[in-house]
C-alpha cells in the first residue's frame, strides 16, 4: 500500500498534507508516529471518568495533530467533539465522541496495514 | 561564544502534544537547537533558568495545568516578554483568542495546521525583527548616552570654574549632587508628597552643580575672604543667589526647558529656609522647591564637613547632629528623615563617587526609565526581591549540610540542593522521580509510599510534617530526618501541588536514642524488659487482643539469697543471668519476659487450649544446675480466663498464687483461685524471707 492509498482510505487529504510539508518522508514519519499517540486513550478514558475538561484538552490534541497531517476525516469528527466539550459536557458529546471512535478506527486500521506494508 | 562559526539559535517549543512538538523540531530543522517544555509549568522553569538564551518561543495555548494565556500573563509579570519574541500556535483561531493573545504580547500567531515553509519563514522573520530593535535600543542608549556625556562635561567645566574662583574644595560640587540624589531617592520612598521621576532626580542632580554659580559675579575679594565676612560683605556674597538665577535665565537656551527651569530654583532659592528665615525671597515651607531644598541640605552637610579657610572639618555625625538641631536653620522635617536614614550610606556614597563614572551611571538610568515608564514597577521590585531571596537561599543552602529538596506534582519532578545531590549521587533535578530507578533504590518502596501518604494527609492548615525514615546513602542505611511543607494551591478546594523541605542526616543520634531506648526498656544485668516497660507491652498485648487467652506467671528464684551469701553477688549475678537465659530459650517468640526485680521474674504467654501441659512445661524446664547451685523455682500464674484482662489485677493475682506456694510449699507452681484472696504479697515478703533467712 502506499502512502496516498492510505490516506485515502483514512479519508485524508494526502495532496494538502504534502503541499504544506514538502516531504514525502516527513508525512509518512508523523502517520506512522500518530498510532503511539496517546490522546485518544486519553480522550476515552476521561469521557468514562466524566472529566470533561480532561477530555477537551485530548479531544483538543487529536484536533490539532490531524490537522497538521491532514486526516480530514478524524480531524472534522475530533472537531466537532471539541467544540461540544468547550464548555463541559453538552448533549451532542455522545454522538461525537462515537463519530470520533469509528473515524479513529478507521485511521488506524489503514495506518497499521500501512505500516505492515513498509515494513514488510 | 564562538568566533567564527555562529552559535545556533535557542528555540522554546512549548506544546503538550510530542507529536506536534516533534513536527516542529522537524520543520525547523538543523538550523536551531530547541528546548521543548510538555507544558506551562515547565515552560516557566526552563525560562526561569535560561531566560536570556533564548531566541524565541513558540507556545501551544490549550495544555493542562497552566495553559499558554497563563504562560503569557507570567512572562509580562517578569517581563521576560521584552526579550523574548513569542509566536503563538493553536487552531484556537476565534478572534477573541487571537486579541488576547496579541495584548498579551505575541509577536505572532502561526494556525494549524502547520505548514514548513511558513512556520521556518515566521521564526526566521521574528527572530530578525527582535535582533533589530535590540540593535535600535542600543543605538538610541548610545546617543542618550553621547548627549548626557557631553552636557555632564559642560555642567563640569562650568562648576569647576565656579570652584576654582571660590577657592572652594575641589570635590564639593560633586558632593552636593551625590546627596542631593542620595536625600531625594530616598524620599520618594517615604513619601508620595513629592512624585519625582527618576530622570526628575538626575537633573535635580545635575542642576545642583550649579547651584554657585552667581558668585562669579561677586568680587574675588569677598568671595575668596580668609576668615569671617562683614555684615556689609555678606550682604553682597547674598547676591550670588541672584545673580546665579539671572545667569541661568539668560542662557541662550529654550528656557521653559526642565534643566533650565530646575536650575533656576536651585541657584536662586538654595539659601532660602523651611521656617522663612532664609534668603533671597524668605519663601516659607513647600514655598521653597523640593530641588532647592534637598540642594540646602547637602550645601550645609558638606559645608561643616569639609574645612575652610575660617573653619575645621566637623565630624560626620557631629554634622548631622548640628542639623539635626537646627543649627544651620530649619529644614523640611521629611528631608531631616532622609538625612538621618542615609546617614549611614552618605560616606560609602561619597567614597563611591570619586570613582564611578556618574554620566553612565545617569545613562543607564534614563534607558531604563524610556523602557519603562512608569518607573520600577511592583513586579519589577517583587522580581528582585525574588532574586535576592533565591541568591540568599542558594547561599544558605549550600552552607547548610543537609539535603534540601522541592518537589512538584505537575510536572512531576524532583529538585534538590547542589549539597544534597552531590550526597546522594543523584542529579540535582530528577524528572518524573516516582519513576525513576536510581531513586527508587534510594528507600524500600513501602517508605516511600508510607511518606507520600502522609504528605498528602496534611492540610493547608497543618502543612508541615516531620518524619525519620533510613536512606541508602552510598550503600550505607543512614537515618535521616525529613521536614517537610507540603504545598497546597490556593484555591477551593486547594490542590496537592508538591512539597518541599530539607533532611537532615541523623543518624548518629538515632542510634544513641536506640541506645537509650535499650537502656530504658531492659534490665541491665539480665538483658530482658524491665518490669515497667513489660508492663507497657503487656498491656497493649491486652488491650489489642481481647478475645485471646493469656497467662501471667511471676517467678521466684528458691533460696537464691544462700547462693549470695555463700559464693558472693559475682556469683549471684551469673545465677540471675544464667536463669534469665533459660527463660529466654524456653518461651516463644511472642511471648514476654522481664525482670521485675532482685530475683524475680515475670513471664506473659498466650495459650489456646492446654494451659497446664502448658505451664507445667515451662515450669520444668526452669529448673536445673548452675554450678554448685541447682536452680528452683516457685511461681504463682493467673489466667485471663479467671481475672480478666487488667493488667494489675492479673499481676496482683500472680502474685497472690506465689505468696500461696511460698507459704505452703516451695518449689513447685500454683494457679491463682478466687479464694486466695489476701492483702499479702510474694514480692513485699522478700524482706520477710530475707530476715527469716532460710
Amino acid at each position: 500500500m502506499t502512502l496516498k492509498e492510505c490516506y485515502t482510505e483514512m479519508g485524508g487529504n494526502y495532496d494538502e498534507v504534502i503541499g504544506r510539508l514538502h516531504s514525502e518522508r516527513l508525512v509518512q514519519k508523523f502517520a506512522l508516529k500518530f498510532l503511539d499517540d496517546p490522546s485518544y486513550d486519553l480522550l476515552q478514558k476521561s469521557l468514562e471518568s466524566g472529566s470533561y475538561e480532561e477530555a477537551f484538552r485530548a479531544s483538543h490534541t487529536i484536533k490539532g495533530v490531524c490537522q497538521n497531517l491532514g486526516l480530514t476525516k478524524l480531524y472534522e469528527s475530533s472537531h466537532a467533539l471539541t467544540e461540544s466539550l468547550r464548555n463541559g459536557y453538552s448533549a451532542d458529546v455522545d454522538g461525537f465522541a462515537e463519530t470520533v471512535t469509528a473515524d479513529y478506527r478507521q485511521t488506524v486500521d489503514a495506518l497499521r496495514r500501512f505500516k505492515e506494508s513498509v515494513e514488510g | 561564544m564562538n568566533g567564527v562559526t555562529e552559535q545556533k539559535k535557542k528555540v522554546l517549543i512549548v506544546d503538550d502534544s510530542e507529536m506536534n512538538r516533534a513536527l516542529l523540531v522537524d520543520m525547523l530543522g538543523e538550523e536551531y537547537e530547541v528546548v521543548e517544555a510538555e507544558n506551562g509549568m515547565q515552560a516557566i522553569e526552563i525560562l526561569q533558568k535560561f531566560e536570556n538564551e533564548f531566541s524565541i518561543m513558540l507556545l501551544d495555548i490549550v495544555m493542562p495545568g497552566m495553559n499558554g494565556f497563563e504562560v503569557l500573563k507570567l512572562m509580562n509579570q517578569y517581563h521576560w516578554i521584552e526579550n523574548i519574541p513569542v509566536i503563538m500556535i493553536s487552531s484556537e483561531s476565534g478572534s477573541i483568542q487571537v486579541e488576547r493573545a496579541y495584548e498579551l504580547g505575541v509577536t505572532d500567531f502561526i494556525s494549524r495546521p502547520f505548514d514548513a515553509l511558513i512556520v521556518r519563514r515566521r521564526v526566521v522573520n521574528t527572530i530578525l525583527l527582535y535582533a533589530k530593535q535590540k540593535k535600535l535600543l542600543g543605538l538610541v542608549e548610545e546617543q542618550i548616552y553621547e548627549k548626557q556625556k557631553q552636557s555632564n562635561m559642560m555642567i563640569d567645566i562650568l562648576s569647576h570654574i565656579v570652584e576654582f574662583r571660590n577657592g572652594e574644595s575641589g570635590p564639593h560640587v560633586r558632593h552636593i549632587h551625590v546627596l542631593t540624589e542620595l536625600f531625594l531617592r530616598y524620599l520618594v520612598q517615604i513619601t508620595d508628597k513629592y512624585p519625582l521621576s527618576r530622570t526628575d532626580i538626575n537633573q535635580i542632580g545635575m542642576a545642583s552643580a550649579l547651584h554657585d554659580i552667581g558668585k562669579m559675579g561677586i568680587p574675588s575679594e569677598i568671595v575668596n575672604k580668609p576668615g569671617r565676612l562683614t555684615d556689609e560683605e555678606f550682604a553682597v556674597m547674598k547676591t550670588h543667589s541672584i545673580i546665579g538665577a539671572q545667569t541661568v535665565e539668560q542662557l541662550p537656551y529654550a528656557r521653559d526647558e526642565e534643566f533650565v527651569k530646575i536650575s533656576y530654583e536651585i541657584c536662586r532659592w538654595h539659601h532660602e529656609r523651611y521656617d522663612g528665615r532664609g534668603y533671597p525671597d524668605g519663601l516659607k515651607g513647600d514655598e521653597i522647591p523640593i530641588s532647592a531644598q534637598a540642594v540646602a541640605l547637602a550645601d550645609v552637610y558638606d559645608a561643616l564637613t569639609s574645612e575652610r579657610v575660617y573653619k575645621k572639618a566637623f565630624s560626620h555625625e557631629k554634622a548631622i547632629q548640628m542639623i539635626v538641631n537646627g543649627e544651620c536653620g530649619v529644614f523640611n522635617p521629611l528631608l531631616l528623615q532622609c538625612l538621618v536614614g542615609t546617614a549611614d550610606s552618605i560616606q560609602e556614597e561619597l567614597r563611591k563617587s570619586e570613582q564611578g563614572d556618574v554620566s553612565q551611571r545617569n545613562a543607564r538610568n534614563i534607558i531604563e526609565e524610556v523602557l519603562n515608564k512608569e518607573g520600577m514597577s511592583a513586579s519589577e521590585r517583587t522580581l528582585q526581591l525574588l532574586e535576592h531571596e533565591r541568591m540568599k537561599q542558594s547561599f544558605f543552602a549550600s552552607m547548610s549540610k543537609e539535603i534540601q529538596f522541592e518537589y512538584t506534582v505537575s510536572p512531576p519532578m524532583l529538585t534538590l540542593n547542589t549539597w544534597g545531590a552531590e550526597k546522594l549521587g543523584l542529579p540535582e533535578v530528577v524528572q518524573d522521580p516516582f519513576q525513576d530507578g536510581e531513586l527508587s533504590n534510594m528507600h524500600e518502596t513501602k517508605t516511600g509510599r508510607e511518606i507520600s501518604d502522609a504528605v498528602r494527609s496534611t492540610s493547608p492548615e497543618k502543612p508541615i510534617l516531620e518524619y525519620d525514615f533510613q536512606l541508602n546513602m552510598g550503600g550505607e542505611l543512614r537515618w535521616v530526618r525529613i521536614t517537610s511543607r507540603t504545598i497546597w494551591s490556593t484555591d477551593e478546594p486547594p490542590r496537592y501541588e508538591g512539597v518541599i523541605g530539607k533532611a537532615v542526616d541523623i543518624h548518629e543520634t538515632h542510634e544513641q536514642m536506640k541506645l537509650l531506648e535499650q537502656k530504658a526498656f531492659h534490665d541491665g544485668l539480665t538483658g530482658l524488659f524491665n518490669h515497667s516497660y513489660a508492663r507497657d507491652r503487656i498491656k497493649e498485648r491486652l488491650e489489642g487482643r481481647k478475645d485471646c487467652k493469656f497467662i501471667l506467671a511471676i517467678l521466684d528464684m528458691d533460696k537464691f539469697k544462700q547462693a549470695n551469701d555463700q559464693w558472693g553477688h559475682m556469683f549471684g549475678d551469673q545465677v540471675l543471668i544464667h536463669f534469665a537465659e533459660l527463660i529466654r530459650k524456653n518461651i516463644r517468640g511472642g511471648d514476654i519476659a522481664a525482670r521485675v526485680g532482685g530475683d524475680e521474674f515475670l513471664i506473659f504467654l498466650e495459650y489456646k487450649t492446654d494451659i497446664h501441659t502448658l505451664v507445667d512445661r515451662i515450669f520444668h524446664s526452669l529448673h536445673g544446675q548452675y554450678k554448685h547451685f541447682s536452680i528452683s523455682v516457685s511461681m504463682g500464674v493467673a489466667c485471663t480466663e479467671e481475672v480478666g484482662i487488667d493488667y494489675d489485677e492479673l499481676f496482683h493475682a500472680a502474685d497472690q498464687a506465689l505468696y500461696n506456694v511460698k507459704q505452703t510449699e516451695r518449689g513447685r507452681y500454683c494457679f491463682y483461685e478466687k479464694n486466695m484472696q489476701t492483702d499479702c504479697s510474694a514480692i513485699s515478703s522478700i524482706e520477710t524471707e530475707e530476715t527469716e533467712g532460710e
